[in-house]
Parts: structure tokens; C-alpha cells; sequence
């Protein structure tokens, strides 16, 4: 059992305007924990958390690494929610580099074919198109969950370059809510990308039925 | 924070800036150093993931001239100790990085680097 990161830190001001963890943070630290021992087989030596909020997932991935053996970059649009992030990783002993951005932008050029490990819990909650593009302009708590037509107008952004990121043994771990379609994103990334998928594992929370998806290339992981 | 290891990984992002666009250029840091643990193995995955000059250059412009301008071809423990300290213990903190082709500024304020452009100038 590996404990979920500390946030003590964090105070209610700062889950004002950034993310709190909820069950969709806390499936997927779920699925790396159940990939745990796959992960430390092969230790991936760059990690890049998209959208890292407050920062508890990639602290929770550092900590199954373990100290010095990983690279983990984050990016938020969300100002404060790159200083969250910076504080988490410090609290719980786990370098991480935020870089305030949206998506991937600076990074994508750098790191072509080289991270190791992909993270994006995305804005998946259906909204209509303005919602969600007010939202991540704004740079505020709304750009955490708003995600426009079927939810899924932000994630459809950053799987365009999930291909170009992804080293040859390099893994996305996604989550997506069941009204994204997660059988059709898992079509169109094998069709447009080659890249193939598995469900991790999926549970519903409430009036959500939430997926973690693991993209990988061909023959890399079973 | 802006370790030297990030600032090797980002690149000028502005629409139309594709070329040269990279390294960016500090600008009026402050710098901290923070001692991390030493891995070797760790460091020596990551020399096949950097820009060595760039890397050089940057530690250059924070007043670290410990590291050759180009990528030996042996790396001894001492090398990689140096490496160690250039890419993973120091932290800029305040200032900014400068496109060298566009000029466009990033701030990079308590240890964070601002990426974020405007509207009209993401591509």
C-alpha cells in the first residue's frame, strides 16, 4: 500500500482556485499503484504530469520511483496550481519541475519521443464549447473540469501530441469519463496513431463512470 | 522551479517562432542551490536526453563554468558529479528566459517559469 500523498500543506484558500483531489485524482493514483511493480521493472527516467493541479499524482509517482531516479515535469495553466504543485512535491520529498503552460507547448520540441510517463486527468466534464475556452483562458478552478463538446475538446488537443511525446516504451495514462466515449478515443488513437490502449481499471463515483486509460505503442507492454 | 535540467527541455513556443528558438537566454536571475542526491546511473541516462551546449552555456550564465563547452567522450565520476550539480541543485528562482530568435520574455517568478502566451500568439 502506498500512501497517498500529504497535502497537509494545502489550505482550503488554495482549493479555491485549484483542484482539490477527488475520486477522479484518486483512481488514477489507483491504476499507477496497481502498475507499480511494471513501472519500477522499468524505471522511466522522464516524467511529464499535464494539468498536475495540486500536484498529488506526480508526488505519488515520485514516491513509487522512488528518490533520484526520474525526471517529473509538470505543466498547469493555472498559476497557483503550479505553486501547489511545487509545495507538494516538496512535502512529500519528491522533485517536481512545474512549468506554467498549457498543455505541452514549450515542452513538445525537447522531448520529442522521450517521456517515459504520461499523465493528463483532462477537463472531461461536457460543457458547451465557450464554457470550456473562457475557462482555460481564465486560468482559474473551472479550467480543471470544464471541457466542452462531449467533454472532450482539451483532451482531443493533447492527444494530437501524445504520439510525438511518448518515447518507444513510453505510456499515457488517461482518465476519461464514460460520456467522452472512451472506446471511440481508444479507436482513434490505434487508427490515426498506432497507438494501442488498455483499461487500466474504471469505476463509477456518484453520477460519474470514470475510465483510466494506459496508451502505449505496439508490443511494449502487454 | 527552473533547475537547469528543465530549462534544457523548453523551447520559445510563439506562433511562426520555429527556428532558433532555442535555448532561451537568462535574463537577471537569482539563483539557489539545493543539494539533491547523487545518482549516477540517473545522471548518466539523461546525458542522451540533453542539448550539452546549451547546457553548458546555461550553467555558464549562472556563473558555473564546471562543465566543458562540448560533450567529452569519456565521462568519469568527477564529470558526472559536476553534472549532477549543474542539471539537478541549481534552482533559478527569480528572472526570466528570453526567446534568441523573437525576444519574447518568460518570467520565471518564486521558482516557476511563465509559458503561457496570449491568445495571438499561440499557434
Amino acid at each position: 500500500m502506498i500512501p497517498t500523498p500529504d497535502l497537509s500543506h494545502l489550505t482550503q484558500t488554495d482549493f479555491v482556485h485549484v483542484y482539490e483531489p477527488a475520486e477522479d485524482t484518486f483512481l488514477l493514483l489507483d491504476a499507477l499503484e496497481q502498475e507499480a511493480d511494471e513501472l519500477k521493472k522499468h524505471p522511466p527516467l522522464i516524467c511529464l504530469e499535464i494539468g498536475s493541479g495540486s500536484g498529488c499524482v506526480s508526488a505519488f509517482l515520485g514516491t513509487i520511483l522512488g528518490p533520484s531516479v526520474a525526471i517529473h515535469l509538470s505543466t498547469d495553466i493555472n498559476q497557483h496550481a503550479s505553486s501547489c504543485t511545487l509545495a507538494t512535491g516538496r512535502q512529500n520529498k519528491i522533485i517536481i519541475d512545474p512549468v506554467t503552460c498549457s498543455l505541452a507547448q514549450p515542452l513538445l520540441t525537447r522531448l520529442t519521443r522521450s517521456v517515459d510517463i504520461l499523465l493528463f486527468n483532462p477537463p472531461y466534464v461536457p460543457t458547451d464549447t465557450e464554457e470550456a475556452s473562457i475557462a482555460q483562458g481564465g486560468g482559474g478552478i473551472a479550467g480543471a473540469w470544464a471541457g466542452g463538446a462531449s467533454g472532450m475538446e482539451i483532451t482531443d488537443r493533447f492527444l494530437k501530441d501524445v504520439d510525438g511525446l511518448l518515447s518507444d516504451r513510453g505510456k499515457l495514462y488517461l482518465v476519461a469519463l464514460k460520456q467522452n466515449d472512451v472506446s471511440g478515443i481508444c479507436s482513434r488513437m490505434l487508427t490515426e496513431f498506432n497507438l494501442q490502449s488498455k483499461i487500466v481499471i474504471q469505476r463509477r463515483a456518484g453520477r460519474e463512470h470514470l475510465f483510466i486509460i494506459r496508451f502505449s505503442r505496439p508490443n511494449r507492454c502487454s | 522551479m527552473v533547475r537547469l535540467v528543465t530549462h534544457n527541455l523548453l523551447a520559445c513556443h510563439v506562433k511562426g517562432c520555429t527556428t532558433n528558438n532555442f535555448p532561451l537566454a537568462f535574463q537577471d536571475v537569482q539563483i539557489e542551490l539545493q543539494e539533491a542526491e547523487f545518482n549516477p546511473e540517473f545522471v548518466k541516462n539523461l546525458i542522451p536526453r540533453l542539448e550539452w551546449g546549451a547546457l553548458a552555456d546555461a550553467a555558464k550564465q549562472v556563473g558555473d563554468t564546471s562543465l566543458p563547452p562540448e560533450e567529452p567522450d569519456m565521462m568519469d565520476d568527477d564529470l558526472l558529479q559536476k553534472l549532477h550539480h549543474v542539471l539537478l541543485e541549481i534552482h533559478v528562482i527569480e528572472g526570466a528566459m528570453v526567446c534568441p530568435n523573437c525576444k519574447h520574455v518568460y518570467p520565471i517568478s518564486n521558482g516557476i517559469p511563465n509559458m503561457l502566451l496570449a491568445e495571438h500568439e499561440i499557434g
